[in-house]
């Protein structure tokens, strides 16, 4: 089976709100969640999409 | 040299004529080369010798010769074959593809200009047989026009208004006036998005261009060739900045997200109203009897 979308990774700065699934990325604040962000979108060819203040997916499509 | 001599040549010509008037390249850039235009002109060659002597053919009695055309038929499938795959093997490599919709719309359209040659060659030599070379020649300028009227089609501006809306974000989401068309995370993409990007609004004229419109072949082409004319912001491993289009549920108006090099407004407008509309993506829902049944 060929995925269309897949979630390449989670990045959060709010640990108790995920678990399991995709590589997980825990940050401090809010910079280092958009900087890790930011460098995933990059290294993975995907996009960073926001689902709230707190977390960030990267998600390829 | 005897009688058919003359006539057929005059065919020839004329149909090779034809090809020329028919190969043209514009913005779309196809075919661009010396080599695609090669073929297609010696294809439109062949063409023209196949219709200008079909009409000796008939004058001899020789029916049979006739069946030569449906091998031209063949030929000229193949030619449609060609264009698919050419063009389907390249469109990985496009910043932005053209879309199957669009290639298949190419590829038909290589196929029937050949048709347009055969007939225009068969016109030029028949009445140069039947009359002589000044029918002949108004009625290959006729067929021209013929063919100058079958291959174009309408444009999208026959069909939508077109308005320019400003590009804006609600949260992480990115909006065309009311239409949603991504969600972007990071605020610097989104500041990218803003100072690079450019919005339209489609609104279909009418109940049959919705439809139309709304074919994703459509759309990709549109994207295709707006990105073509005016650049694109854009690299592959930048999936964030991807020109995209999307749809109003509500009344089928279609939001257009555009990353142009060239960011003037009119010209943009302008381009999006010169897109084709695709053969293969009109649709014509008020022809059906269901809508039009007396009550």
């Amino acid at each position: 089976m060929k995925l269309e979308k897949a979630v390449l990774a989670v990045i959060t700065t709010n640990k108790t709100k995920i678990s399991g699934g995709a590589p997980i990325f825990i940050c401090e604040d809010k910079n280092e969640l958009e900087s890790v962000a930011a460098n995933l979108e990059a290294i993975t060819d995907g996009i960073a999409h926001a689902l709230g203040d707190e977390i960030f997916i990267i998600v390829k499509h | 040299m005897n009688e058919y001599t003359m006539p057929i040549i005059f065919g020839v010509t004329l149909g090779t004529i034809a090809r020329i008037m028919m190969l043209r390249t514009d913005y779309r850039q196809y075919p661009t080369y010396l080599h695609g235009k090669t073929i297609h002109l010696s294809l439109g060659f062949i063409a023209a010798l196949l219709g200008a002597v079909a009409v000796p053919a008939i004058m001899e009695m020789e029916f049979t010769a006739v069946t030569l055309l449906t091998v031209a038929a063949t030929q000229f499938r193949d030619v449609r074959n060609m264009e698919r795959n050419t063009l389907t093997e390249i469109d990985g490599f496009e910043l932005v593809p053209r879309g199957k919709t669009y290639i298949e719309g190419i590829a038909i359209s290589f196929e029937s200009r050949n048709y347009l040659v055969i007939f225009t060659a068969f016109i030029g030599t028949l009445f140069y047989i039947i009359w002589n070379v000044y029918f002949a020649i108004a009625g290959a300028l006729v067929s021209l026009f013929i063919s100058k009227f079958l291959m174009s089609g309408s444009n999208i501006k026959d069909i939508v208004d077109i308005e320019y809306h400003p590009l804006h974000f609600e949260g992480a989401g990115l909006y065309v006036e009311n239409i949603y068309i991504m969600n972007i995370g990071l605020p610097e993409r989104q500041e990218e998005i803003i100072k690079y990007g450019m919005g339209f609004v489609l609104t279909p004229k009418n109940m049959n261009v919705i439809t139309t419109i709304g074919n994703l072949g459509q759309r990709q082409a549109i994207l295709h060739d707006v990105s073509i004319s005016l650049g694109v912001f854009r690299d592959s491993g930048t999936p964030a900045l991807t020109p995209l289009i999307k749809r109003d549920l509500d009344d089928g108006r279609i939001g257009i997200f555009i990353l142009p090099q060239v960011r003037e407004i009119d010209k943009a407008k302008e381009i999006i109203g010169a897109v084709p509309v695709l053969e293969n993506a009109i649709r014509m829902p008020s022809e059906s009897k269901k809508h039009n049944k007396e009550e």
